[in-house]
């Protein structure tokens, strides 16, 4: 790890059962992490806009409902809206769209990971979690593709396998993990990044 | 970083070089055609132009800008991937609702009226409220201008012509909107199609303006622009904000989309917000 770049950013999807393992790893995030943290999360419609209240109450971080052209701020967690797109902009500002559902999700993971690859390129974490469908496989790849890293959550663990399955299928990951290795990994990454004077000179 | 992946990434460096190519793309479209949409949100913009890149069969975004240039036709194609949103009648419902109970009481107050849809794409929102203004008794003396940048847009919008399975979820949105009558009531049915009620279009203009190039042609006492501002960056939303803010009169009405917001915007202390979960604005 000591040779790539450090991490600027964390992308998150997850789908079905997807609420326990989300909160499992905000839970775990110490107060001072530095990072800026977007997740995508299926719900069935109606539901969505609780998530940052509920979140909220693992979590020692801000977690926030994602605003449209909202400057992406450090030791901020952002979930995106019901029935509406997240992604990042080259500009690091979240945007949001009501573009067509992709790969029958809005939001899609897949448009949240490859547009925050393009913004962040080789200093991007993304982390598949549970679900039972096959979003988030493509924008992995396209996270690899730009040299950023791809955590997954352990297939046989998870509530869901199908998700984390279809990723590391389509995109191949970098770590494998159980939640609690990823909790405390995420903690690792965090406490490497932040004012890292080494930074610039990873820059490739 | 094993040797193997190490070349993969230097492999897939060109797809980096997408954002270089989609910015010399945008600038030679706005040369070419004068439609300008450099300012426009790059990530779903990247998006679009992918689409269209699988659709006419080109490996990159410069081979897509090669027959752009060179082949009208193939532009034409792909300003609908740039701009067609397609929408609903009465769409968010509580939006209309808002408008109907919280904006129209003002308008009333006025001897003549006149409304702007900015960006009013296949003009399903136009309609709609046209027919709430009826529903008011306030249509006789409205002027709804109808402004878009893509001519396709504008003729369907005109021509107010819809698919007949869309209208039970019109009619749906119709009633949770607060309409009073029946939305049978405005349209015929004609084959698969329905046709809207023609006396609505007398009050009407149908027009083209861009947001990005065009300036102010009126004024008006209600703007309503949705879904249209997030595909902007924030320098052109000011810019189209700022147009807003020079058509309406003094506490004239702005209505964005549910997630557009003033908040990040430096035109945000020019308005007030009126019904803050539905985005509607009042002009200070």
């Amino acid at each position: 790890m000591s040779n790539r770049p450090a991490i600027d950013a964390v992308v998150i999807g997850a789908s079905a059962g997807g609420v326990d393992a989300i909160g499992q790893l905000l839970s775990a995030l110490p107060q001072d992490f530095g990072l800026p943290i977007m997740f995508v999360l299926h719900l069935p419609a109606g539901h969505s806009s609780l998530l940052p209240e509920v979140l909220g109450h693992y979590c020692r971080l801000p977690v926030c409902e994602a605003l449209d052209k909202q400057p992406i701020a450090g030791g901020t967690v952002y979930c995106a809206p019901a029935d509406c797109h997240l992604l990042v902009e080259p500009d690091f500002t979240l945007s949001l769209s009501i573009d067509d559902p992709v790969n029958f999700s809005r939001p899609s993971i897949d448009l949240l990971f490859e547009s925050a690859a393009y913004a962040y390129r080789a200093r991007l974490l993304a982390i598949v979690l549970t679900g039972a469908s096959s979003d988030g496989a493509n924008g992995l790849a396209t996270v690899r593709a730009c040299g950023g890293r791809a955590w997954v959550q352990q297939p046989a663990q998870a509530a869901h396998a199908t998700m984390p399955s279809a990723a590391i299928a389509r995109a191949g990951a970098d770590a494998i993990l159980s939640l609690p290795a990823m909790a405390d990994a995420l903690q690792a990454i965090s406490t490497y990044s932040p004012n890292d004077n080494e930074r610039q000179a990873h820059h490739d | 970083m094993t040797t193997d992946a190490f070349l993969d990434v230097q492999a897939d460096n060109g797809r980096l070089d997408v954002d270089i190519e989609l910015r010399l793309l945008l600038e030679g479209v706005f040369l070419k055609y004068q439609h300008d949409f450099r300012h426009y949100a790059v990530a779903s913009l990247r998006r679009r132009v992918t689409q269209a890149m699988e659709m006419f069969g080109c490996a990159t975004v410069s081979q897509l800008q090669d027959r752009v240039l060179h082949e009208p036709e193939v532009f034409a194609q792909m300003l609908q991937y740039f701009t067609v949103q397609l929408s609903d009648m009465f769409r968010d419902p509580a939006y209309f609702r808002a408008l109907r109970e919280q904006v129209l009481p003002v308008l009333r107050t006025y001897p003549s009226i006149k409304v702007w849809v900015a960006g009013c794409s296949s003009g399903e929102e136009v309609w709609s409220l046209a027919i709430m203004l009826a529903e008011e008794g306030l249509l006789d003396r409205t002027l709804i201008y109808a402004t878009d940048i893509n001519p396709k847009a504008l003729r369907i919008a005109e021509g107010g012509i819809y698919s007949g399975e869309r209208v039970a979820g019109f009619s749906a949105n119709y009633l949770a909107a607060g309409g009073v009558r029946s939305l049978s009531d405005y349209y015929t049915a004609a084959y698969e199609n329905v046709v809207f009620d023609r006396s609505l279009r007398q009050h009407m203009v149908f027009a083209d303006h861009s947001l990005a190039t065009d300036s102010v042609f009126s004024e008006v006492h209600l703007v309503s622009c949705r879904n249209v501002l997030i595909y902007f960056n924030r320098a052109l939303q000011d810019r189209a904000l700022q147009l807003f803010r020079d058509s309406l009169v003094h506490r004239g009405f702005l209505g964005l989309g549910t997630r557009e917001t003033l908040r990040f915007s430096c035109l945000a202390d020019s308005f007030h917000e009126i019904a803050p979960p539905l985005r509607v604005y009042q002009r200070g």
